[in-house]
Parts: C-alpha cells; structure tokens; sequence
C-alpha cells in the first residue's frame, strides 16, 4: 500500500510538470497583445509598454518565461496579474467561494443521487424508478443554463425564495440555488450509475449466497450489495469533485457568484497570462490529488486492487 | 463439538424419524417473453438423516432449480412454484412465512455453490463471511464470530487459518476457497446440506479431497446430503441412492451401485456409455444423440423419446410414470424406480 501510494505521487510529478508546461504555451501563443490591450483605445507609449514587458519578462523568449514562473511557483509566488494585483491574492478571493459552491453540489449530487439510484435499482421496474429514469433523462437533456434560468424563474422571480443572483459569494445560504443548477446533471449521472450497478450486483453469486445463509434483507442490502455497488460510483464522484472545484464557468456567470470560475473566464478575455496559468496550475494540483484519493478509496472497497 | 454448540444455544431436538427433506410433486416454471419454461415438472425425491442423495442431469434437467426451490433462492418472479410440497422435518416450507423460511436457510438447510470464487463476496474476509453465520443466526459478537470463523477454518483443514482469517477470497487456491464454502455451509451444523455441482470447477486431484472432506463431515454429523452433480464418477463413492433427472423429471431412481451394474431407463444407459474408458481407447466415444429439449418446448410424450434408440409410438403418446423396478421373477428391486414403458427390456441389456 505504502509504495503504491509513493508510485502515484511520483506519478504527479511529470503529469505535474506537463500540464503547466502546455497551458503556459496555450496562453503565452494566444492571438493579440496583453499589453497594448492595457491601454484600450489609447495609443501607448512605447517607453512604457516596453518597461511593462521587461517587467513581466514578455520579452524574453517562451522557455525561459516558463522557467522564470517555475522557479518563482516553487517559492510560493504565482506572480503578478497586469492590473498590479498579485494573482495569489486573486485566487485568494475566488477559491472560497468556489469550494463552499463546489461541496455543496457535492453533497447534493451524492446523497440524492445514491438514494435515488438505490431506490431505483432495487425496484426495477416500479413506478418510483420509471420517475427516476424519466427524471434523470430530462435533467441530462436540458443544457445547464437552461436549467439555471429556469431555476431563477421558479424560485426567484414566481415563489421569491432567493434573489435571482447571488449577493454575497461567501453566504452559503445564498448557494444553496447556484450548486442544486451545478450539481443536477453529476446527480442524473450517479442515480443511473448507481441504478445499473446495484442491478448488476443483484444477479451476482455472492447475492444468491447471501440469500442462502440466511441473512436478513437489510443485511443482505447494506454490507453485500452496496458496498460492491458503490465501487464505480465512488470512482465517478471522486473526478467529478475534481472537476466542481474548477469552477463553473456557465453557472457562477449566470447566478454572478464571485468564484474561480468567473474569474478564470474574464482573465481569459483579457489574456490576463498570469491569473490564468495560476488558477489553471492549482486546478491541476487538486485535480491530481482528487484523483489519488479516488485511487486510494477504490482500494479501501475493493481488496483485489489492493494487493494487485 | 457438540458442547461447542450447546454453549452457542442451538436447541437439539429428537432425532427426526421420518425422511428430513420430502419433495412432493414439484414444479418450477420460469415466466420468459418468449413463453412458460418448465424447468421442474413433478419432481419426487425425499432425503434422511445421515443419508445421501446424488441428483443427476445435464443442465437445463432441473436439478439445480429444484434444489433452489429447496433453499427458497428462486428468484420470484420470474420463478413461481404452482404446485407441489417441500416438507422439512414434516412441514410444508412453502407455506411459510417469509421470516421462517429465512430462519430455516443457511441454520438447518445450508447450500453449497459450484463456483466458489463468484460465490464468496469479492470485498468482505473470508473471515468475515464465515462469522456472519454466526452474527446473523445467533447473535454472536464480531470477536466470538471471527474466533468462531477460524474454528471452521480449521475445521476443513485450512492451514494456517489464524493467519488467513482476515484474508480475501481470491486470496485462496480454488480448493480452498471451496472448503471455505463448505465451512460457511457447516459453520451451524445443519440438518442438511445440498451442494450444486461441488467440485465442478476444481482440478481433477482437488476434486477427490474435496469430495472425501465433504463426505467425512457428513458422517460426523450425520447430516442429509444432496448431491447435485453432472459427473457420474464423482457420486460412485459417496452417494446412498441416485435419482436421475431428465426435462425436470426425475426419469430413474437407484442404489447407487446398482445404478451403476444395470440401469433400467435408455437415458441413463446413455449416460454410462458416454463415460471415456481405458480398455476403449482409440474407440469413438459414445454420445447420446440429439439436444436436451428446450424447456419452452417439451416434446409430448416421454421427453426423452426424440433421443431415444428404443423410442415406439407409445413413447410419443404418453408420459411414462415412474414405475417400480423388479426382477424377472416379480423380486421387487429395494428403491428402484425408472420412467420408461420399457424398463425391462433395457435392465436386460448389455
């Protein structure tokens, strides 16, 4: 276990290096000038856009600019956005609100999705798991902003529960609409995952040996069925926590929650290089660590990866 | 171990004189799109303590549904039991209720699945899955189960089984995953065990240390035990009496050995013939010709009669009861039975 757990970490490392490396590319080859689009409409001075590019080493050729911001990234520094303000700080402001949205569709997802998906498989068949199926099919179909304003016209503008946009990012109270939006189609996605699942465990031997030594029901469903249901749905839930806490671009937008998601996008707009490869840098880092964790939680439930 | 059980608060009743397990007239019928399957069809068979009955057949015959039945495994639907009694003990199990039924499964009646290694739960220890018995039917906390697991794996001689209790099933050979099968089977000394093709999907050499393991514990504690196996060399040695199945028909019941020396219905001479032999070497190998019949559609008359090399008119018209089997000179024969209008004819031939 332990040297498994070393592997994957050593793993990270070039899967690290990698990702950071192409997203500088991507950003640093984008069309247009960062500079001169500082000053709008305004004709720059060139003094100055020269000692701006001195100052963010645009002047120096792509590599070293990618070793420059490594070595700096390794010293705590993410470095400096165009506007001045360091881009730790912005990242600072953002991650908060993103996470709190994040766990919160998290929670969401997993225990309505695992209970829907519970009562849906058992009962193949019932009426409860044709409203599961049907209900899960609307909500995949239905792109999320469609969802979302849909959302805000229900319970902001006809019962006026919530404002229609959020206020304050940092009140989990006022999330609580944004992350049901965000958390809706992963939900579809674990009922179903976890319906097709149970059904398949129902029919496997060990259910029949189960039933055969007499266990009671309860029994038989929590410690038999579930646990071994639960091994692809917990591999589903780990990347898509991964994939929550990058932000929801479409979603905070709408529901103008002030997270990474929303910040990401204007610096993507004003090719702001340095915020963006910053937010894109940590994103990696918690996608590679979710990941891990998925890895290691999948050999808790399953010995046979265990001692593979 | 039998203060080992008393301690553990499992009653001992009398002795039961009459036969433990007596299935009266069973029929199991699968509901599919495409029609009714009749996989049991009026299956008699009855089992007494310390005896052994080896049930015969290719698959698709019936024999593992009927003993599903047994167990009340089945899965209901597409399962139903229309008619029929399968009394323990003198009780109709099918009447009932389901927490009884439950009661009954695994504490007095335990079965024994083919293949192990699907049979065992992937993600719990296989100390686990033992002590559970124990949990489950008697109360038992984890450590008196775990404790208890290791006793059984003792029990049928799994070395070293402190050290392996807290291990996984595929952890283990597959003769020893099976001998924990049969562990999990014994673990609360039941009336009667049935085990469905035991030793089907084990090496030839396991296949006999299994068998002897699983005969011995049924002698020491004088258990039933229904063999369900398509082998005929495996039941020789430790079965009692065998009752051949064909189309979910119970088609001829024997001693075993008699069985063996003169069998009294086509199919299972088929069967004998069908057996490779050394002094037939180079030899084609017999087969029955033809296919099982497909249970959706079970040809009328004897079911066997499409396949059958003494098949007349009759055999098409009308379905053979088991008829007794006897000598020339009218001698009963003790616990012969076969389902064929020419039963003699075929105990006559060589």
């Amino acid at each position: 276990m332990g040297s498994y757990v070393l592997r994957r970490v050593l793993q990270m490392i070039p899967v690290f290096f990698g990702t950071t490396l192409l997203i500088f590319l991507m950003v640093y080859t984008l069309p247009g000038d960062p500079v001169s689009a500082l000053f709008g409409e305004k004709a720059a001075d060139p003094a100055v856009v020269a000692s701006i590019r001195h100052k963010y080493f645009l002047d120096q050729p792509v590599w070293k600019q990618y070793l420059h911001y490594m070595g700096n990234l390794f010293q705590g520094d993410f470095g400096t956005s165009f506007t001045g303000r360091p881009v730790s700080d912005i990242m600072a402001g953002a991650f908060p609100v993103t996470i709190r949205l994040a766990l919160l569709a998290f929670v969401f997802e997993m225990v309505l999705g695992l209970a829907l998906g519970l009562v849906s498989g058992l009962r193949r068949g019932s009426l409860q798991d044709t409203l599961v199926l049907i209900l899960t099919l609307v909500v995949i179909s239905i792109p999320v902003f469609v969802l979302a304003y849909i959302a805000q016209t229900v319970f902001a503008t006809n019962l006026g529960w919530v404002t229609p946009t959020v206020q304050n990012s940092y009140d989990l109270s006022q999330l609580i609409l944004p992350a049901v939006v965000l958390g809706s189609l992963s939900l579809a996605y674990v009922a179903r995952l976890t319906r097709t699942s149970i059904g398949e465990n129902l029919r496997a031997d060990y259910m029949r040996t189960a039933v055969a030594k007499g266990l009671p029901g309860r029994t038989i469903v929590l410690r038999h069925l579930l646990r071994n249901s639960l091994i692809p749905v917990i591999t589903f839930l780990g990347t898509d926590l991964g994939a929550l806490m990058g932000g929801a671009i479409v979603t905070e937008g709408i529901f103008n929650v002030q997270g990474v998601g929303n910040v990401l996008y204007r610096a993507i707009n004003t090719k702001e290089g340095p915020t963006v490869v910053g937010i894109v840098t940590v994103l990696v880092i918690v996608y590679l660590v979710a990941s891990l964790l998925v890895d290691l939680l999948y050999a808790v439930l399953d010995p046979r990866i265990r001692y593979a | 171990m039998s203060t080992a059980a008393e301690a553990a608060g499992r009653e001992r009743e009398a002795p039961y004189e009459g036969p433990l397990l007596d299935v009266r007239d069973l029929h199991v019928e699968f509901v599919t799109r495409d029609g009714v399957a009749r996989a049991v069809n009026g299956v008699d068979y009855s089992v007494r303590a310390g005896e052994t009955l080896a049930v015969l057949g290719e698959s698709g015959s019936g024999k593992s549904v009927t003993a599903q039945a047994i167990m009340g495994i089945l899965d209901t639907p597409p399962a139903r039991i229309p008619r029929g009694e399968i009394r323990f003990r003198g009780r109709d199990m099918l009447k009932m209720g389901k927490d009884e039924r439950r009661r009954i499964r695994g504490r007095r009646i335990a079965m024994i699945f083919q293949d192990a290694l699907s049979a065992l739960n992937p993600v719990l220890s296989v100390g686990f899955q033992l002590g559970e018995m124990f949990r489950a039917h008697q109360g038992a906390s984890r450590a008196e189960a775990r404790a208890k697991a290791v006793e059984l794996m003792d029990r049928v001689r799994i070395p070293a089984a402190k050290q392996r209790v807290n291990d996984y099933p595929h952890q283990f050979s597959g003769g020893m995953r099976q001998r924990i099968m049969i562990a999990m089977a014994l673990a609360l000394e039941p009336d009667l065990i049935i085990a469905d093709e035991p030793t089907t999907a084990l090496d030839v050499t396991v296949q006999a240390q299994v068998m002897d393991l699983l005969a011995e514990l049924q002698a020491e504690y004088h258990m039933g035990l229904i063999l369900i196996t398509h082998d005929l060399g495996v039941v020789a040695d430790v079965a009692d009496k065998i009752a051949v199945m064909y189309a979910g028909r119970i088609v001829e019941t024997a001693p075993v050995h008699d069985l063996y020396a003169r069998p009294a219905h086509p199919y299972t001479r088929g069967l004998l013939d069908s057996i490779p032999r050394l002094d037939q070497k180079g030899q084609e190998l017999y087969a029955i010709k033809g296919l099982p019949p497909n249970l959706l559609r079970i040809p009328p008359g004897c079911a066997f009669n499409p396949r059958c090399p003494r098949a007349q008119a009759v055999c098409r018209g009308e379905v053979p009861e088991l008829y007794p089997v006897a000598e020339d000179d009218g001698r009963p024969l003790e616990g012969r039975g076969s389902a064929c209008f020419f039963w003699k004819e075929t105990l006559h031939d060589r």
